[in-house]
């Protein structure tokens, strides 16, 4: 990137000083944003871990070193939350995609009037965290009809149900998310050269062999990006939460980021919070430099 | 992969049969995918004793609209989208700008310890907002933002993702171009207008009809620094529709309707925007 300054070219001193002016004046507002709201915070985040908040707001806060973290950290209440942040991934990302996945392969033909196919798979792009988990969250009233009428009628009722509380959540952001992963599978499968698929074609294979042998391969890239950047949205999971079960029953959908809120909000424990806030960027840097590794293996660079 | 590159005359019958299937699986799916829509839409136009009776109805014989202005007015939708537009419209143009002077330099300009700075951008990727709420609301209250249109754009004024998608964009760009400006005594700033801008309108139109999209569905950070309905989002609107109590269920469908509205035109209109910002990076092109 560096190199990109070309030696053909005479540049005079006070142009160059110019330009790093012009320069600083481009990314000052940017650089500003995110030293205040991105950078600052997750120092801060670290420093504030190190007290505890008082019991009662007005008495100082004690500073505790380490201690806050090993308590956090170590408690159930932590490892109960994380385990139910992972399980929520595991139930929404792989269901996800693949359904992503098979629509899109399905809009992928010749077909007259496949365009408007295209449009309803993609239409939940239109609906928000907060659309989708108001329509779910109210079909799933007991005393609405439909669902009883299907025979779905848990006791205690699906929100409140320990058993059904976390995967009533996960179909939820499966459904408000179906739109955009159709629409980052069909950009996906835009890639697949159609002459491959015909070579497989004329050489005898089936339309599942070359979905397997052809198809699969040659999408890994965008379904390893879907993966891990669906992960990490799962990771941030908060809206439909909020909206469908405050972190009940029992906990059972209390995940972390929902966990962060209740202690800076509810319980107005900014320490612990902090702390929980920290795991999360750690969860989040881990998967986001497992995929740098990987895509820096086999993507080169232009320029 | 066409159906039509089979052999013709052979086997006509069983080719419309295998077109009828698809057609069949693909209607299926899709009424699948569209039914929770289109029963909220059917919903909202019955009264509570229809939406809580089984059988259910699928269809409002009697449509009752009043469901939308009870919506609209006690629920205080109305406000909440003007608030969702101010806000979104903040926040959007706040994000193509930044991103724009920012891709221009990183793409455009030689200055020290680019390379770093270009790391920082991408390291704020990295950040989940979800963890930077615990000083975020301080700060935000410490300016004095708290219940305030400024206090719900700020944060995302400028985006690492923002100014990565448009330095890609610049750099496809011709080098070319900007020496021949420069000879013609383009400065930066008329090149950065007049030049790169528009010849990087398909990606400057998928980076706005995203940050629209994602700032239009905000959901935690309107929730932490609102209080009351004077700046509240349309998202945060619909947690106190979805607290009406059962006889009022109606016009907690009508809000979710309502709330996808701007948006379903939005996206009818930038279908094609929408799709190359949400895939942008995630497909090499």
């Amino acid at each position: 990137m560096t190199a990109a300054i070309s030696d053909d070219r005479v540049v005079s001193k006070s142009t160059r000083r110019k330009e790093r002016g012009l320069a600083l004046l481009f990314l000052a507002p940017s650089l500003l944003v995110f030293g205040v709201f991105v950078f600052y915070p997750l120092i801060h985040n670290a420093y504030l871990g190190f007290y505890r908040t008082p019991p009662f707001p007005g008495l100082p806060k004690t500073y505790v070193g380490l201690d806050q973290y090993k308590d956090v950290l170590t408690s159930s209440d932590f490892f109960d939350s994380l385990k139910t942040t992972v399980l929520f991934a595991v139930m929404t990302v792989p269901v996800g995609i693949a359904l992503g996945l098979a629509l899109a392969v399905l809009a992928h033909q010749q077909l007259r009037g496949i365009g408007i196919y295209r449009t309803f798979f993609s239409s939940t792009v239109a609906t928000s965290v907060a659309v989708a988990a108001v329509i779910f969250g109210t079909l799933m009233n007991p005393q609405v009809g439909l669902l009883p009428w299907l025979g779905v009628n848990p006791h205690p009722p699906i929100l409140q149900n320990p058993t059904w509380a976390l995967p009533a959540v996960a179909v939820t952001t499966i459904w408000q998310t179906l739109g955009l992963t159709f629409i980052l599978m069909s950009a996906g499968l835009q890639t697949v050269p159609d002459e491959l698929l015909e070579a497989a074609r004329v050489d005898g294979a089936g339309a599942w062999a070359r979905f397997w042998h052809v198809t699969l391969p040659l999408l890994s890239p965008t379904i390893f990006f879907a993966v891990v950047i669906g992960t990490i949205f799962a990771f941030q999971t908060f809206g439909q939460i909020d909206l469908l079960t405050q972190g009940g029953p029992l906990n059972k959908t209390n995940v972390l980021t929902y966990f962060i809120y209740t202690e800076l909000i509810q319980n107005s424990n900014e320490g612990k919070a902090a702390v929980l806030a920290i795991a999360l960027f750690l969860l989040t840097l881990l998967l986001a430099l497992a995929q740098i590794r990987f895509l820096e293996r086999r993507v080169t660079y232009e320029r | 992969m066409s159906v039509e590159a089979a052999g013709i005359g052979v086997g006509r019958g069983r080719r419309v049969a295998g077109k009828i299937a698809r057609y069949a699986l693909l209607t299926v799916l899709a009424i699948v995918v569209l039914f929770p829509i289109y029963i909220t839409i059917v919903n909202s136009l019955l009264v509570p004793s229809a939406i809580t009776s089984q059988p259910p109805k699928f269809f409002p014989t009697n449509p009752q609209w009043s469901s939308y202005s009870s919506a609209w007015d006690a629920g205080h939708m109305g406000e909440y989208l003007k608030n969702s537009f101010i806000v979104t419209i903040l926040i959007t143009v706040g994000q193509v700008v930044t991103a724009v002077l920012a891709g221009y330099a990183f793409a455009f300009l030689q200055f020290p310890f680019k390379r770093t700075l270009f790391v920082v951008f991408l390291a704020t990727l990295m950040v989940p907002f979800e963890v930077t709420i615990v000083t975020n609301v301080t700060t935000v209250n410490d300016l004095g933002l708290f219940n305030t249109y400024w206090g719900l754009a700020v944060p995302f004024l400028a985006t690492g993702f923002g100014a990565f998608l448009m330095r890609q964009a610049f750099l496809v760009l011709p080098q070319d171009l900007r020496d021949a400006a420069a000879l013609d005594g383009y400065g930066h700033f008329r090149f950065l207008t007049r030049v790169a801008v528009p010849l990087a309108r398909p990606a400057v139109a998928a980076l706005t009809v995203f940050a629209f999209l994602a700032a239009w569905n905000q959901y935690l950070w309107p929730l932490l620094v609102t209080s009351g309905d004077s700046h509240r989002t349309v998202q945060i609107g619909l947690k106190q529709l979805r607290g009406l109590s059962i006889d009022q269920v109606n016009v907690t469908f009508a809000g979710a309707v309502i709330a996808v509205i701007p948006l379903v035109i939005l996206l009818l209109v930038f279908q094609k925007q929408l799709v190359r910002g949400l895939t942008a990076g995630a497909v090499k092109g």
